[in-house]
Parts: structure tokens; sequence; C-alpha cells
């Protein structure tokens, strides 16, 4: 197979990893570690590196702020004329709400991809781990290369076959493939084979309980943390699609704010007082998200951890 | 009848789950496997048969059009176009600085993260994962404001110390958007390696201590070697993910001309397909991406599991 690295799903060691996390910070640093010198150069390092994450994402918020006026003429982090609120007006008014249409469409599109494709995705690993069947093997073959293929090599293909049976244009085009998702069953199946003991299983069937209902009633629940997460990275990855959106989708009604907000890009390079619009629905439309995932930091966290630590 | 109960026997064995043979097994497995192939192996299929067809114009150009079985041409013509190659190149040239700066960024965040005199490890943590909630079109058009004269704080801050930079002009544009990348991803990789950080066991550190083995020395010598595995996963998937570049280029070609509309293999192939109508090259150009991710990936697994066992 040629996913070796990925072939063999293991548990998620966060357990050892909290304790330890735990008991380094009660020993603090006074008896290792060296002095002041090096803790000043460690956590002026850190800050600098945090300073380059965190400017650009603050620029937009001092920008959204700002009317053309004031964006072309002042300081980039001096607060001009405070015109957030009559940004977010324009923004609201322009095309008649168009592009709160768009943010409900991204909603729509990355909400039927985190809840239907996750469960899925879900069902699918569950059955790997729990389930003894034949070409088990080289069916997670398919599905680890699938994980493999980069998403935008198939975007043109799908488009291609989209338009072959007249289904380009239409929500279809986006809802069927953000249901397909080979890396949460990947992920599925770790979540599945740390979570689900078998022997709750085989107590399950002792009692009667079919494998369809023993999944809804123990398998699921005891997975939702995976399911979360899941779903939630799930959610991002649809929310930040451009490529398919923007190959598959003509008509403005249904396209998602990513595609939306380039568009209104496109119109600011020979109008600029469209540029605080753009700016404006920019840091509208990553709220969302940033409220998502300071919220569930646990989930995307064990996530990460899953997918890529042996 | 004797052949059946036999097979039956045998597969219990496997796992004590009964009733979780291959028709319970389907009951989970279909609804994935059928979105898989509608959304990843009916497009390929079908791009392939479309790359050995081609349009053909009978006698003067009057009238329909036919398809024509063609062979290998169209893959011969995508590979003698000078403008594919060149983005070929152009990719390759990408990974070359792309790959080290962000991956090395990473390792050196997290081990410096997992210092002992480190401090606020939390709150680094969300900071430097903020631009992975931040969607890559938006990423785009932040950077791309942030390296326009006139609206970016950036420029007008090195043009205030007498640096003259055109952030996107035909030189400097590559290296502009690797930082876009760089911006995007190194956070999200940190988190993976941290994590990873985290579960090396205490007693080796201790050990390498009490030998006398200082802060720096024992990132460079054990906790990086126990990184490794995580650090394949992060090349694969950062190899994998640079193959799909599409998005940033496509909005920063909105705001320079020097990103041409054939700049990388998948604007090509966007080219090909919507602006050339030329949909048998699109779809042979497809096909040479995903071959390619295909063989890249398949030589970082060899690769790691051939690291991994030395």
């Amino acid at each position: 197979m040629s996913a070796s690295i990925l072939s063999r799903p293991r548990t998620a060691p966060t357990k050892p990893a909290t304790r330890r996390n735990g008991f380094r910070s009660n020993r603090g640093s006074s008896n290792r570690g060296g002095g002041f010198a090096s803790k000043l150069t460690v956590n002026g390092l850190l800050i600098i590196g945090s300073a380059y994450m965190v400017v650009p994402v603050l620029w937009l918020v001092f920008a959204s702020t700002k009317n053309a006026a004031d964006l072309y003429g002042t300081s980039a982090y001096a607060l001009g004329n405070f015109s957030l609120f009559e940004n977010i007006a324009n923004v609201a008014k322009q095309d008649g709400g168009l592009f709160f249409r768009w943010l409900g469409n991204s909603v729509m599109y990355a909400g039927v991809g985190a809840v239907f494709g996750s469960l899925i995705s879900v069902m699918a690993g569950y059955a790997f781990d729990k389930f003894q069947f034949r070409w088990k093997d080289s069916l997670f073959g398919f599905v680890l290369v699938g994980v493999l293929i980069p998403n935008t090599a198939t975007v043109l293909p799908m488009y291609l076959l989209a338009s072959l049976v007249g289904m380009t244009n239409t929500i279809w085009a986006i809802l069927i493939p953000v249901l397909c998702n080979p890396f949460g069953v990947y992920l599925a199946r770790v979540y599945s084979a740390s979570y689900v003991p078998a022997e709750t299983l085989e107590a399950a069937r002792m009692d009667g309980a079919g494998p369809v209902r023993s999944f809804f009633s123990l398998g699921l629940p005891m997975m939702m943390p995976g399911y979360i997460t899941i779903a939630l990275f799930q959610f991002v990855g649809v929310w930040n699609n451009f490529m398919l959106p923007l190959v598959m989708l003509q008509d403005q009604q249904l396209l998602p704010v990513s595609v939306g907000i380039s568009i209104w890009q496109g119109y600011s390079v020979p109008q600029p007082e469209f540029t605080p619009m753009v700016i404006t629905g920019s840091l509208l439309s990553i709220i969302p998200l940033l409220v998502a995932f300071i919220m569930l930091q646990r989930f995307w966290k064990s996530g990460l951890t899953a997918g890529s630590v042996k | 009848m004797a052949t059946q109960a036999l097979t039956t026997t045998v597969r219990r064995q496997g796992r004590a789950l009964a009733g979780t043979g291959g028709r319970t097994a389907a009951l989970f497995l279909v609804p994935f496997f059928a979105v898989f192939a509608i959304a990843m192996i009916a497009p390929v299929i079908y791009s392939l048969v479309l790359s050995f067809h081609s349009q053909q114009k009978s006698g003067l150009g009057f009238g329909e059009a036919k398809t024509v079985f063609v062979g290998l041409e169209n893959y011969v013509q995508v590979f003698q176009s000078e403008t594919f190659v060149e983005g070929i190149a152009r990719l390759g040239l990408y990974c070359l600085i792309y790959i080290p700066c962000m991956v090395g960024g990473a390792v050196v965040f997290a081990l410096l993260m997992d210092a002992t005199v480190a401090k606020a490890r939390k709150l680094f943590q969300l900071l430097v994962f903020l631009p992975h909630a931040v969607p890559g079109v938006i990423a785009a058009l932040i950077w791309a404001y942030l390296y326009t004269p006139g609206i970016s704080p950036l420029v007008q801050a090195l043009q205030g110390g007498g640096i003259q930079i055109n952030f996107l002009d035909a030189h400097m544009v590559l290296p502009s958007i690797v930082n876009i990348g760089v911006w995007e991803w190194t956070g999200y990789n940190v988190i993976i390696l941290f994590t990873a950080l985290q579960a090396v066991p205490r007693e080796i550190l201790e050990a390498a201590r009490v030998d006398g083995a200082g802060e720096i020395r024992a990132a460079v010598s054990i906790k990086f070697p126990l990184i490794l595995p995580a650090l394949s996963v992060i090349m694969l998937f950062t190899i994998i993910g640079t193959l799909q570049l599409f998005t940033e280029p496509n909005i920063i070609s909105k705001a320079t001309a020097s990103v041409t509309s054939t700049w990388v293999p998948n604007l090509w192939a966007y080219d090909a397909a919507f602006i050339r109508h030329n949909l048998n090259q699109a779809a042979a150009a497809s096909i040479i991406i995903a071959g390619l991710a295909a063989i890249l990936s398949l030589a970082v697994t060899r690769l790691s599991s051939r690291m991994n066992k030395s």
C-alpha cells in the first residue's frame, strides 16, 4: 500500500501528554533550563512568531473600521473616522443583501458536509475498525488513496462529469462532493479503536441489540468527541473551499462567501470604493470560524493528534 | 451448505463480534463508498476517457465537432506547452522555498514552545493556530492588501526605513505567495509537532539532563529525532497541499499582472477548461497533476518508512 505511514491507525497519546505537561509546569524553571537570558530569548522569539501570525488579522480588524478615504489616507493601525457600522451597512445593502445570502449558503454547504458527511465517514470508519469482512484491507486502501489525491486535482474532473449529467450550477454540485471525506474515515477508524471497547459491543449483542442499534445507541455516543472533531474539520474545509464552487457555480445566488468575496475583490480593482466592503466582508466571514475554533479548542487539538502522531 | 458454515466460523474467529460480517459491514460502508464513487472515482475515470479524446471539426471547420480518439496526443500537447512546463517548474521552485521555510519554522517554533523556560504555552498555541481559522481566500486577500503600496502598513514602514520593495513584481511575487502559505500552515503544524513533543517520555529528557546535556542539545539530539514520524506525515500532507496551489495565485492575479492565468498547473488546467475551452486538455492536465501527487506521496511514504526502520 502506498500509504504505509497512514495504514496503521493508532490511539492518540493524549493522556500522558497532559500529565507530563502538568508535571512540568509545576516544576517551573527555577531549578533548570538556564537563566534570565535564555528565558528572554525563548519567550521573545515566541512573541515575534506569534506576532507574525496575529498582526495580519489585527490589520483586517483595524482596516474594517475605515472608509475608503481613510484606508488609503491614514496610518494603518490608527483609528480614522470609525466607520465599521457604516461598512457593515454597505455590505448588507449591496445587491439586496447578497452577502448574507452568500454567508447562508456557506453555512448550508459546510453544515451539510459537517453533519452528514461526517456521519457517513464515522459509520465507515467504525465498520473498518469493528467489523470483519472480505476485502477490508483493499477497501481501506481505496480510502487512503482518496486521502492522498489532492482536492483540486479532482475538481475539474468533477466539473466535467457534472456538466455531462447537467448538474453544474445547482446546489447538488457542491452538496454531493462535500459528503466525501476519506480523511474523516481514517480518523473515525482511529477514534473507534480508542473510544469504543469491543467488550461493550459484545455485551450489547448479548442483550439482543443488533449491530445497527448498538452503533447508534452505544458506538456513536462513545465516539461523539471524534465525530465533533471530524465535523469541525469538515466544516472548515468546506467553508474554505474555493476552487470547487468557483468552477461549479455561475449563479451568484448560489455562491458561498469565499467565491463571493473574490468577485467583489475583482470589482474593487477598477472601483476602489469596493475595497472597504471586501475588507469588512472578509472580517464578517471569518468571525464564525474564529468563534468555532476558540470554543472547540479541545476537539481540534485531539483531531490533529490522532491524525498525525504515532 | 457445509462450506458456508465453515467460512462463517472462520470469520467469527477473527474477532468475537457476531453479526458483523459482510452484510452488516456493507450497511455501514455503502453510503461512504457511494459518495466516494460519485465524487472521486467516476470523475477521474471520466477525465481519463476525455483525456484520450479530442474535439475535431470536419473539413473547413463547419458543422458539428466530432469526438475522436487521439490516444496520448493531449498529454503530449500538455507537456509540449511551454506555459505548463513553466508552471511545473514554478511549482517546484515554490516547493523548494516553501517546504524548508514552513516545516523548519514549525519545528523551531514547536521546540521553543516545548523549552522549559517557555511561558504561556496555551496562549501561544491559540495564537499560532489563528491563521488556520482564516480561509485561504481571505488570507490571500489580507496579504494582497498588505503587499499593495498605499494601503499597506508593511510597505509604508519599509519605505520609512528607506527600503523600497515591490512585493508584487515579477521577481518578488513567488516569495510573496510562499509567505502566504507559510502564514497559513506553520501554526497548524506547530500544534501537531508540539503535541508530538509532549509525548516524548520525561525520563529520557531527565536522563539527558543528568548526563549534562543542555536544553539546546536535548532539543537537537533527543527531541528532534523523536518527532521525525510526525514530521514525515507533515511532509506528506505538505507536498499534497502544495500541488493544490490555486486559491492564493488566483486571488493575487487580480492585484498584479505578474501572476499569469497559467502560473501554476492548476491555474493552467482551469484556464484550459474555462478560457480556452479545451476540456480534453484540461482533463489531461488534471490527470497529470493527480499522477504527480500519487508519485510524490509514494516517494515520501517509501522514504519515511525506510527512515523509520533504520
